[in-house]
């Protein structure tokens, strides 16, 4: 059997918002019985993006994580929620606009901060997967209709099908170690969770500062090489996907006529070195 | 036998009618509650038949009546014969009554319900829109953000999304590139500020019925001081249109002709039918008024400065782009982003149809740098090497790139040789042999703070590698560095870089894949700047197609006293102002003044102002308010959707409906005019019904009907119609174009949109410049420069008097050429408001940029309540308040104990305005950023700081000063401020 699941690729997301924008259109003023009662024009969207900024002078990126109702096959809000929750055999979660009146106590269900309380009707909210629109026929729902970048994928898949996507694509979830089994995947998640070790290499050439292009980048950890890097035509590099907090790391750089540098870096969260600028001839480790 | 079938046929048109009221609720709802007795007669008075409209019914009688409302009169049977068989064509009407032939009596609001009833009765059986499963009905419409389906229940808007195409719409194009195939998404990618617009449409903000500021007598008192202080109360539509209609003829008599200036945004809701370039323009004909005149606002730099080196007067001194997504994707190998946020600005009115050509770029390893202070969401999105500079120190960048060309010799020496003048002169500036200092990256480090080492490896880089620039958002032109005090000479710079390196050479161009996608050029479908229904043939783009194709009257401005745009408030207040022309006829027309007042013309003495706010949008915009308020303006009419911007500040308002109330037609980005082909963005082009999706909100009514209620009351508004609703104008516009020749009118309006067929892949334009890269006749389709303006052979070469790029400009040699700021060596002069302007910066040591905005466009979509307001990039709330957004550096963040949110005052001599800050990295330090085009404006007084704006008008801050001596070009981007925390003062606020 083939259920619902959303693919987000935090790499193409630009914080365009069509999605939360799209998802108040078909929400605010409008009711669906059954599926979701009006939601607020202001405030908490069903549908949030966060930003995440990393880096600092010239190397600098930023990603954008839209979070939304997770589905999970083993839901934590389902488990406090009794009839007030259901879950469709597509695998999508409803919370039933009637029987969750006055439930507040739903939201903090949510380990995801993904249930939003629409004080005006005293209900808990999530974002029903436009279950109303795609049992019309619809082929996905609203949000990844609306987004410009292809950011946002509705995949209807079986369980096999969508854990070979996963592999695949290599695929993550949200906080996976609470098992809640979410039928939202993110790819290049990193982004938003992980963080960068940059740095600009240059060396005097005839007198002169230049930019070093083609010096070779090593980052090691524990005295062992974990990647190998060259820079760009601006003595750029960056080493990406580490995690936060991960402790001490070296970076050397050589360069076959323009000398040698190294760094130590204790990484919290992303560190820009700046310019490291060669001298000496000491070689490649 | 002729006065038989004429009498028959009167005959029948009461059958007509008749028919038409029992079978069809519109024609029911126009002539219920209606009593009129119309005339048909033959001038001579040998036939003619009598109907009479009593109780939504009609009768018809045969004969003459001594009295009726309304008499169309005809010359002679045949005109009668012409005008009333069916099929008869637009161009004999038109003919007819142009020459007097046919003549429509009566007071004008009975003839033209009647005129409109006679078009109603063929089409009003059309279905419109398609019923859908749910019990909603799927209706059209476009945006300035794009086309949208509009699903309506009820007389509600239940959604509106984006439009999917389907399998019966044309194919989509496929662009081969290194072994790979491009199509796009077959699906209109739209902006926020689309997807937005029901909670506009339903804002609290919409003015729903006629109002009168509450101070204001028009035969008494009329207390300007109290403008933008007082509230309102409501009138009725019969009192607005009298007061208005009334006090344009008073003025009229009192003052004499140009004592009413029309004024308007640069942009308003998108149609053909209800836009400024065609209704208001239309109007404002029929009443004579004195024009605000433009500043070419979005092309600034270009228009002023890059086309004396290359031409393209008629694109406003930007370049073309046709066949430029297939080079830039087959050939080139980097792109420099300079000053271009397309994923911001996209082009100009294309939705994000472009992202998707960009990814492509990316698969096929196409490398991005992007100079700019911020990083800017083009940059966040796709990476590449931010190189954060200074505001306004770009040109010192540009001209260090060009030293290293030429000190390494690396640059197109055959090009410059062969298809470029004057460069000898412009590499001893290079070089420093003009004036002792070598333009070299050390140089231009302290202006820019870019390090030498990092423009020495761009340089090389770009030379190394076949180099697209984007330059401004379009990439080929808008907005960025071309709207700062330096922008003149930025633009200049762009055109010279591209010079050197061999422009219009396989991969060595202009864009960012924004523009330049294969579809057919040879469709014609008006643009909205190609005149609408305004039959203004000298200040549209309506004569070269609209007015040709689509018969009707034309109309003229008589009075032709200018204000320039800029110089508005400094005209009423000082009464006087100097312009400089924004005419794309030519590179000379811009260079002779013109003065307001103008010889023989009244001073203005009353301000008709339609749609959006000017607060958010021009510069140094506290002037405004002392406008507004000035004691010689007799009466301020503000015709607006919503309560906003300069609203507030009329005596009179005329609440209008959005586009989603009314019917028009118009083709997805087709702006025609000055930006020819800009549909060359999109990835299909569709041309659009758009609907009347709900009825009027309120008492609210389209422009067009405004306009038509005011000139009613003067006479000539059956002129103004020509007796057709927007609907029958729009169907008029459908059949002049070549839609008319591919699908039914009737299938037209039932689906609301068509997507005109891509071109045929052997038949695509060819790439912009290789013609005169190539030294080769022009092979591209556009009718640019004027047949005249070819120093040699038609179409060979450039417009410039070498027909060659010129460094030191012949045009500025010719025209200006002792201006010390816009010197024919395209000298680094630093901005009159930056780094260099040490006593300035000493009070106020932060560089303000405001562009283009990325959620709204300009002021549509934001404030009134829309949705847009709660995205943290576009404005944050704070204590229940909607606050626009400023971003700066963590750095100058620090220093002023400011945290993320927290809301700062930004302020210079100029004003005071409240933002929430946005702090990050991802602007320079010493450099802040925020959209133009807040909506709202909210005056009060602040005891320690007197006028503050907490709606987020950032242009109350910026400079009113020209980019240059000379020209009326805005350099809002050169702008000095400080900021600090801000706390509102403890007592309540009052207006200011």
């Amino acid at each position: 059997m083939s259920q619902w699941n959303l693919i987000i690729d935090v790499a193409r997301c630009e914080n365009c918002n069509n999605c939360v924008l799209a998802n108040k259109d078909e929400f605010v003023g409008n009711n669906f019985p059954g599926y979701s009662s009006p939601q607020p024009l202001h405030g908490e969207s069903t549908i949030k993006i966060s930003r995440t900024v990393r880096g600092e002078g010239h190397m600098v990126d930023a990603a954008y994580l839209p979070t939304l109702c997770n589905h999970c096959d083993d839901a934590p809000c389902m488990k406090k929620g009794g009839d007030c929750i259901s879950k469709r055999a597509d695998g999508i979660v409803i919370i039933d606009p009637e029987k969750s009146k006055g439930r507040k106590d739903l939201v903090a269900a949510c380990p995801y901060g993904s249930i939003v309380w629409n004080a005006d009707l005293n209900i808990p909210q999530n974002w029903i997967f436009d279950a109303h629109l795609l049992d019309k026929g619809w082929k996905e729902p609203r949000c990844s209709q609306s987004c410009p970048t292809g950011s946002m994928r509705a995949v209807k898949h079986s369980n096999a099908e969508m854990a070979a996507l996963v592999k695949a694509e290599g695929l993550k979830v949200l906080k996976p170690e609470l098992s809640t089994k979410p039928r939202v995947y993110y790819k290049n998640l990193h982004r938003s969770t992980h963080s960068f070790i940059g740095g600009s290499v240059v060396a005097a050439i005839n007198g002169v500062l230049e930019c070093v292009e083609g010096a070779k980048v090593e980052l090691l950890q524990a005295g062992s090489t974990v990647h190998l890097s060259e820079t760009d035509a601006y003595g750029d590099f960056k080493f990406d996907a580490l995690e936060n907090q991960s402790g001490k790391y070296t970076v050397r750089v050589h360069h076959a006529t323009l000398g040698y540098a190294e760094r130590e870096v204790r990484l919290g969260a992303t560190q820009f070195l700046g310019d490291i600028e060669l001298s000496g001839t000491k070689a490649f480790a | 036998m002729k006065h038989t079938k004429l009498k028959i046929i009167l005959f029948v048109i009461t059958q007509v009618l008749k028919g038409a009221i029992k079978k069809h609720a519109a024609v029911r709802k126009h002539v219920n509650g209606r009593s009129c007795v119309v005339q048909i007669v033959l001038k001579d008075g040998s036939a003619g038949r009598t109907y009479t409209f009593t109780n939504g019914e009609v009768t018809s009688k045969a004969g003459i009546h001594p009295n009726p409302e309304v008499t169309m009169l005809f010359k002679d049977i045949d005109t009668a014969l012409t005008f009333l068989t069916p099929g008869v064509t637009q161009a004999e009407i038109i003919h007819a009554a142009k020459n007097f032939r046919v003549m429509v009596l009566g007071a004008d609001a009975s003839v033209v319900w009647f005129m409109q009833l006679m078009n109603l009765t063929q089409t009003a059986a059309l279905e419109q829109g398609i019923p859908m499963a749910d019990g909603t009905r799927r209706f059209t419409t476009n945006t300035n953000g794009g086309p949208l389906f509009v699903y309506v229940k009820d007389d509600k808007i239940v959604r509106m999304t984006p439009i999917d195409l389907d399998e019966s719409d044309a194919e989509s194009w496929t662009i081969t590139a290194r072994g790979k195939q491009f199509t796009p998404a077959r699906r209109g990618m739209i902006n926020p500020h689309a997807q937005c617009l029901k909670s506009v449409v339903y804002s609290e903000k919409r003015i729903l019925h006629p109002m009168k500021r509450v101070d204001y007598d028009p035969n008494g008192e009329r207390n300007p001081q109290n403008r933008g202080k007082s509230g309102y109360v409501r009138i009725s539509w019969d009192e607005a249109f009298d007061m208005v209609a009334g006090e344009i003829q008073r003025q009229k008599k009192t003052h004499g002709p140009g004592s009413m200036a029309l004024w308007h945004g640069s942009h308003h809701q998108w149609g053909n039918v209800g836009y400024y370039l065609s209704s208001l323009l239309r109007f404002g004909n029929l009443i004579g008024f004195t024009r605000v005149h433009h500043n070419p606002d979005s092309w600034e730099g270009w228009y002023w400065g890059a086309q004396h080196h290359y031409g393209n007067s008629l694109r406003v001194g930007i370049p073309g782009f046709y066949g430029l997504v297939e080079d830039c994707l087959k050939e080139a190998e980097m792109i420099v982003f300079w000053s271009s946020d397309p994923e911001t600005t996209n082009g100009y009115a294309s939705g994000l149809e472009g992202t998707q050509r960009r990814f492509w770029a990316k698969e096929l390893g196409i490398e991005f740098v992007h100079i700019d202070p911020n990083l800017n969401a083009t940059a966040q999105l796709y990476g590449g090497r931010w190189i954060p500079i200074k505001p306004g120190t770009d040109p010192a960048m540009a001209i260090a790139i060009m030293n290293v060309w030429v000190t390494e010799g690396i640059y197109d020496k055959e090009y410059v040789a062969g298809r470029t003048t004057g460069f000898e002169q412009w590499s001893d500036y290079l070089l420093g042999k003009e004036d002792g200092i070598p333009k070299t990256p050390e140089w231009q480090e302290a202006e820019t703070g870019v390090p030498a080492r990092v423009v020495r490896a761009l340089a090389r880089q770009w030379a190394k590698k076949k180099t697209y620039l984007a330059a401004g958002g379009l990439g080929a032109g808008f907005g960025g560095a071309c709207r700062n005090a330096t922008g003149t000479q930025w633009a200049r710079n762009m055109v010279l870089l591209l010079a050197m390196q061999g422009l219009g050479k396989p991969g060595i161009n202009f864009g960012n894949l924004q523009a330049g996608t294969p579809l057919d050029h040879n469709f014609w479908f008006p643009g909205y700047a190609e005149g609408g229904i305004s039959g203004e043939l000298a200040h549209t783009a309506g004569a070269a197609h609209t007015y040709c194709r689509m018969p009707h009257v034309l109309t003229m401005n008589p009075v032709k006293q200018m204000v320039p745009r800029q110089r508005l408030p400094d005209a009423i207040i000082d009464g006087k102002a100097t312009g400089y022309p924004w005419d794309g006829f030519s590179q000379e027309a811009q260079m002779t003044p013109f003065q307001y007042p103008m010889p023989g013309y009244s001073k203005i003495h009353m301000l008709y102002r339609y749609g959006t706010s000017t607060f958010g949008t021009i510069n140094d915009t506290g002037r405004y308010v002392d406008m507004f308020r000035h004691e010689s303006i007799e009466m301020v009419v503000n015709q607006s959707i919503w309560m906003e911007g300069d609203a507030l500040f009329a005596d009179v308002i005329l609440p209008a409906c959005t586009s989603f109330e009314r019917a028009d037609i118009s083709e997805w980005g087709n702006s025609g005019g000055y930006i020819h082909h800009n549909t060359d963005q999109l990835n299909h082009r569709i041309a659009l019904f758009q609907h009347k999706c709900i009825e009027p909100l309120g008492e609210s009514k389209s422009d067009y009907d405004i306009f038509t209620g005011v000139l009613n009351r003067m006479g000539t508004g059956a002129m103004f119609t020509e007796g057709c609703s927007d609907f029958d104008w729009a169907k008029r516009m459908f059949d002049a174009s070549d839609l008319s020749k591919k699908v039914k009118f009737k299938d037209f309006v039932r689906k609301g949109y068509y997507v005109i067929p891509a071109e045929q892949e052997k038949l695509r334009s060819p790439a912009y410049f290789r013609w005169f890269a190539e030294d080769r006749h022009k092979d591209v389709p556009e009718p640019i420069p004027l047949p005249s303006q070819w120093a040699g052979d038609f179409a060979k070469g450039l417009q410039t008097q070498s027909g060659k790029i010129e460094f030191v400009p012949s045009s500025l040699l010719r025209g200006d050429p002792d201006n010390a700021e816009r010197p024919p060596v395209n000298r680094y002069i630093p901005s009159w408001e930056g780094n260099k302007t040490t006593a300035l910066v000493a009070k106020y040591p932060v560089q303000m940029i405001s562009t283009h905005s990325r959620f709204s466009f300009h002021t549509y979509g934001d404030g009134k309540d829309s949705t847009v307001n709660d995205i943290d990039d576009h404005r944050i709330q704070v204590d229940g308040y909607y606050y626009w957004v400023m971003k700066v550096n963590p750095i100058d963040a620090k220093a002023r104990g400011i945290t993320q949110h927290s809301l700062i005052r930004v302020f210079n001599d100029r004003c005071s305005v409240i933002c929430a800050a946005d702090v990050s990295p991802m602007m320079a330090a010493g450099v802040c950023k925020s959209y133009e085009s807040s909506a709202e404006v909210d005056l009060f007084m602040d005891p320690r700081f007197g006028r503050v704006d907490r709606g987020g008008c950032v242009n109350m801050l910026t400079p009113k000063r020209p980019q240059v001596k000379g020209t009326d070009g805005m350099g809002s981007n050169s702008c000095l401020v400080e900021f600090e925390p801000y706390t509102l003062p403890t007592e309540a606020l009052k207006r200011a």
